[in-house]
């Protein structure tokens, strides 16, 4: 049985509009005009138990009106949704005690009180057995380092802290599907690296489903094994994050340091991107002309001090599969 | 039940922080008080007629006004208009509560907590050095107690009620303002409901403001003895089930068209 299955998800929001001026306002009194917005635009995807998959897409593309309505908070206009065995809006109060979601604008924890105060209640909200909410909460505590701000209250943690906690309150029930909604977003460098490393233990030893949305691609290649790409509330693109490099370009990149400034790069198979002072960046298409042979003809030409090959900056990849679906 | 029972432990803990308010708000009250008391005596040294209460009464009933302001819904229930307007209700429903219950329990914390906080000083004050007298018997004073819990519970659900409508109407000031002026008027607070001309009785005894704040000081004062306190106490509890029944539908119906504000 798939974790969720989504058939032809379609949600539209009306959205009265304003006309401009006095006299639009007065006449907007009267004669309201509506725009109807199409957030979703038949969607459907499966997601089997153990994945750990990206929901990616531009802002304002359906990636949080599909969380809530994957989570129940939400009812769509039409289509079909299960998850975990279950219409999440029709039976809401069952559903959400078997998920966790994190907002990661937003805060589940209770502003004025100690963090230790919001776990308690959320232990007695999900009605999670005593010795039960003990191992989990120490076990949490320990692996999010959590212990030295059990009794800080909520509004003093600093954004990274708050979030580690948030990511604790989600599973205090221990939930089988985990929804992320850019849990990373502000965070330092220290803490993405806290959170990620935190999201792939938990998917890896737990086997915990989860899914992620996020505008940062790093946390796609550090964390994903799939990728589903929205926009314009249709999804484009539905890959492992390899499949998604390979769906725009190809691409490679070979860098190298030279030992002298001079040297001759005329090759009718790469492409010259950058050229500073002794480094010089070039692409090619590895279907063309491989790595090996690329590499030993140069190298034959000039002398090299150094070489690597690298993938093209993910973004760069996604923003070519945005302007290709605006175009 | 114990999951709403910790949530408002919770909330009831967290509004009791807020001391310099309550400090701020026994000034105001003690001010105000006079005014109203220093108004009832110069009416009653000129009036001709026999008033519906004595002048100790009235002097009485005002200070269990300025005493019992924090019970009174005259506002929406600020944390969940935060929540409406921000989004934060995403995480309301995330719960596997029901939300008129919970945010039920959020309005019962709301207009206990300041109340307890504000209530008992400004009696203290108010029997030691403004004249407020005790009330007539035993049975008046538990009278008066159980009346205030039912206060609370039909004031919860009246605030319930005016922070549902916030999912139509997201800002909730017209609301308040059109709220306020009725219960001030009905529950008593502003004028005794018996100084009300005849013709409008009736009517006021009907609505279900005056179980907000008139009936239980009545009951204080004895004016409406014990031997007939069951019918108020009944138009009360009648009157909040018909106010939870009526949010809940309100709030079923909001759900339905719910758009959750924000990414």
């Amino acid at each position: 049985m798939p974790c969720i299955l989504a058939e032809n998800l379609v949600k539209t929001y009306r959205r009265s509009q304003r006309q401009p001026g006095v006299w639009g306002a007065l006449r907007g009194l009267v004669h309201r005009q509506h725009q109807v917005l199409r957030a979703l635009d038949h969607i459907s995807f499966r997601i089997e138990p153990g994945e750990l998959v990206g929901y990616i897409g531009p802002n304002g593309a359906g990636k949080s009106t599909t969380v809530k309505l994957l989570s129940g908070i939400l009812v769509p206009d039409s289509g079909r949704c299960e998850v975990l065995g279950r219409v999440p809006w029709q039976d809401r109060i069952a559903h959400v005690a078997r998920i966790g979601v994190v907002f990661g604008q937003r805060t589940q924890l209770w502003w004025d009180l100690p963090v230790i105060e919001s776990f308690d209640l959320l232990r007695d909200i999900y009605k999670v057995p005593g010795p039960d909410y003990a191992r989990r909460r120490d076990e949490l505590v320990g692996v999010l380092e959590l212990e030295p701000l059990l009794d800080v209250p909520v509004r003093q943690l600093s954004l990274g802290q708050r979030m580690r906690c948030d990511l604790a309150a989600a599973l205090v029930h221990g939930p089988d599907l985990l929804f992320l909604d850019e849990p990373t977003i502000g965070l330092d460098a220290l803490s993405k690296l806290a959170v990620r490393d935190f999201v792939r233990r938990l998917n890896q030893e737990r086997g915990a489903t989860v899914i992620l949305t996020t505008h940062d691609m790093d946390d796609i290649e550090a964390l994903c094994t799939r990728v589903l790409l929205i926009d314009g509330g249709r999804i484009l693109l539905d890959d492992t994050v390899e499949g998604l490099r390979r769906q725009v370009s190809p691409e490679r990149r070979l860098v190298l340091d030279l030992v002298e400034e001079e040297g001759d790069f005329g090759d009718p198979q790469v492409r010259l991107l950058r050229r500073e002072g002794r480094r010089v960046e070039l692409a090619f298409d590895p279907n063309q002309v491989p790595a090996p042979a690329l590499i030993s003809r140069l190298t034959a030409r000039c002398a090299v001090r150094d070489l690597f090959v690298e993938n093209p900056p993910i973004e760069e990849t996604i923003a070519q599969l945005y302007r290709k679906n605006q175009g | 039940m114990k999951a709403y029972a910790a949530i408002l432990s919770a909330q009831f803990r967290t509004l009791l922080q807020y001391r310099g308010a309550a400090l701020a708000g026994l000034f105001t009250q003690v001010f105000f008080g006079l005014v109203i008391v220093m108004v009832y005596e110069g009416f009653y040294r000129s009036t001709t007629t026999t008033p519906p209460l004595s002048l100790a009464q009235v002097v009485t009933y005002t200070w269990l006004g300025q005493a019992m302001l924090g019970l009174i819904p005259w506002n929406v229930d600020p944390e969940i208009r935060n929540l409406i307007r921000s989004g934060g209700v995403a995480y309301e429903l995330l719960r596997p509560l029901d939300l008129y219950r919970l945010w039920f329990t959020r309005c019962l914390a709301r207009r206990s907590a300041p109340t307890l906080l504000r209530a008992l000083p400004m009696l203290a004050l108010a029997y030691a050095f403004l004249g407020m007298q005790l009330p007539p018997s035993w049975t008046c004073l538990l009278l008066w107690l159980a009346a205030n819990m039912g206060a609370l519970f039909l004031s919860a659900a009246f605030t319930a009620l005016l922070s549902t409508s916030l999912l139509w109407t997201i800002s909730g000031e017209g609301i308040n303002y059109l709220v306020i002026c009725m219960i001030i008027l009905g529950s008593g607070l502003q004028i005794p409901l018996p100084f009300y001309p005849d013709w409008l009785l009736p009517v006021l005894n009907l609505l279900p403001f005056r179980g907000l704040f008139d009936v239980p000081s009545r009951l204080y004062l004895g004016h409406i003895p014990p031997s007939q306190a069951l019918p108020v106490l009944a138009h009360q509890f009648l009157w909040t089930l018909a106010l939870i029944g009526f949010g809940r539908w309100v709030l079923a119906r909001g759900l339905r068209r719910l758009e959750v504000q924000g990414g």
